[in-house]
């Protein structure tokens, strides 16, 4: 087994703070991607516009370049504001929040098409029986279109979700105490920058085998109702 | 806003480009090299063979490139009496080795699942008439199944080259002045970190956007013999190709 020199408790704490990231990220992702998602089907051409170049523009630049921007760049881009405006303003995010809003936005465009796919999944008769059933807008959406775009989206979650814990990886550049960091001032502390990243690879290796194992048993729970062939 | 600090810098990255583009490239070449045998084994039904390649596949996809880079640039000098008896420090010891290793291991995983996903789908009728026309094992191989593979592989292999582009960045943390460093160590100096982190993403977005629309062009002409002929075409597919940009690492 791997000697970690009594830093396994500093992992552990990394872990939960890697943990709570990933899952608060997530909600915030979905949260992102729901409003993104309705802004793609939606009829009016400004929000189609604004859902687009939300989903194009996050696409197209590197996960670090942004965390680096939004923790670093929003303090200067608010005093700079702020000053033109004739007050100075500070802005200090703390490189928590910085790291879940950041991830919670860039994982909001990969969710944004999920749930795009997942609504146009739902068939168009259920629909139309909905209206004719004299179901109103928000009715129906809680009823029918809701509980049945989460089955569709949730293999598309689940990417999603593989994708975003070890994005959180990324945090460390930012000072997060999260695991990676941990193992950095571990591996500073001992000289054996080998033990630790191999210990995170491993803790990583595991959560990903674990959240697997999770998302197949929810896919199995979610399909229970479908009838196969 | 100092957009004057940004034209200052535009020279530094305009010469890091290259770098950026060098490491995508080289990583994807030595990676696709490694994946096709990778992918063929993986497919194998014997499980001591399909079973350490998955192994494989599962430890590079499911862990954090940055980790990845980390292990093999820094964790490399826990053990630097081995590799210099073995003569291979000085090569560990240099951050563009590190960076190009760990990029292509990554990549070669990623790649091989979407070349099996091609070989799978290869239609099981074009492998029994090669095997009528007498083909077998290798010609078999180079001349239908690959070829095919390729193809139908194709769009999910645009993505995995639009994400090394991206994830070439984090070789910025390991002192490679790639276009996120340039920002960086610009900013460090001048704390205009707003305006030079825009310019990187800026350098990203049209590197990324140009880089898909070379795919595309690529792609189109590996399918001319599927496509209608001219003026049949549906007008659906040019706008099918712009949303199909991008997808999830």
């Amino acid at each position: 087994m791997i000697d970690l020199h009594g830093y396994g408790w500093m992992l552990m704490d990394g872990l939960k703070v890697t943990l709570l990231v990933g899952v608060v990220s997530l909600a915030l992702a979905i949260l992102f991607g729901l409003f993104g998602a309705w802004g793609k089907l939606s009829s009016s051409r400004a929000a189609n516009r604004i859902a687009s170049t939300y989903t194009i523009v996050i696409r197209g630049i590197p996960e670090l370049v942004l965390i680096l921007l939004i923790y670093y760049g929003s303090s200067t881009a608010v005093l700079r504001i702020s000053e033109a405006l004739g007050n100075k303003v500070r802005l200090d995010l703390d490189p928590f929040t910085a790291g879940v809003i950041t991830l919670g936005f860039i994982y909001g465009a990969f969710t944004t098409e999920v749930f795009r796919g997942a609504y146009q999944a739902v068939p168009v008769g259920q629909i139309e029986a909905a209206k004719s059933a004299g179901m109103g807008r928000i009715l129906m959406l809680r009823r029918i279109i809701l509980p049945q775009m989460m089955r569709y989206a949730l293999p598309g979650l689940g990417n999603v979700w593989m994708v975003l814990i070890k994005a959180t990886a990324l945090m460390s550049v930012i000072q997060a105490e999260e695991l990676l960091r941990k193992a950095r001032i571990a591996a500073g502390a001992t000289r054996e920058p080998f033990t630790f990243y191999f210990a995170v690879l491993l803790i990583f290796l595991a959560i990903t085998l674990v959240s697997m194992q999770i998302i197949r048993y929810l896919e199995a729970w979610a399909e229970r109702g479908v009838r196969r062939a | 806003m100092d957009l004057l600090i940004v034209w200052d810098t535009l020279p530094a990255f305009l010469a890091a480009i290259p770098t950026t583009l060098l490491l995508t490239f080289s990583s994807l070449a030595l990676g696709l090299v490694m994946a096709v045998p990778l992918a063929v084994l993986r497919i194998s039904k014997n499980p001591l063979i399909s079973m350490p390649v998955y192994g494989f596949v599962v430890l590079f996809r499911g862990t954090p490139l940055l980790v990845q880079l980390f292990l093999i640039y820094y964790g490399s000098g826990q053990f630097r009496e081995f590799f210099e008896a073995a003569g291979l420090w000085t090569y560990f010891r240099d951050a563009w080795f590190c960076a190009i290793l760990a990029l292509t291991l990554n990549t070669a995983a990623y790649t091989t699942e979407i070349i099996r996903g091609g070989i799978l789908g290869v239609p099981h009728g074009e492998v029994e008439a090669a095997r009528a026309c007498g083909m077998s094992g290798l010609l078999l191989f180079r001349r239908i199944v690959l070829p095919k593979a390729a193809r139908i592989a194709f769009p999910a292999y645009t993505n995995e080259v639009i994400f090394l582009l991206q994830a070439t960045s984090l070789v910025s943390l390991i002192t490679i002045t790639d276009i996120t460093r340039v920002a960086t160590v610009t900013a460090a100096r001048s704390f205009d970190f707003f305006e030079l982190y825009i310019a990187a993403a800026i350098i990203y977005i049209i590197l990324v956007y140009g880089l898909t629309g070379v795919f595309k062009r690529i792609e189109h002409w590996m399918s001319g013999h599927l496509r209608e002929r001219p003026g049949a075409e549906s007008p659906a597919q040019g706008k099918a190709a712009v949303e199909s940009v991008g997808g999830l690492r």
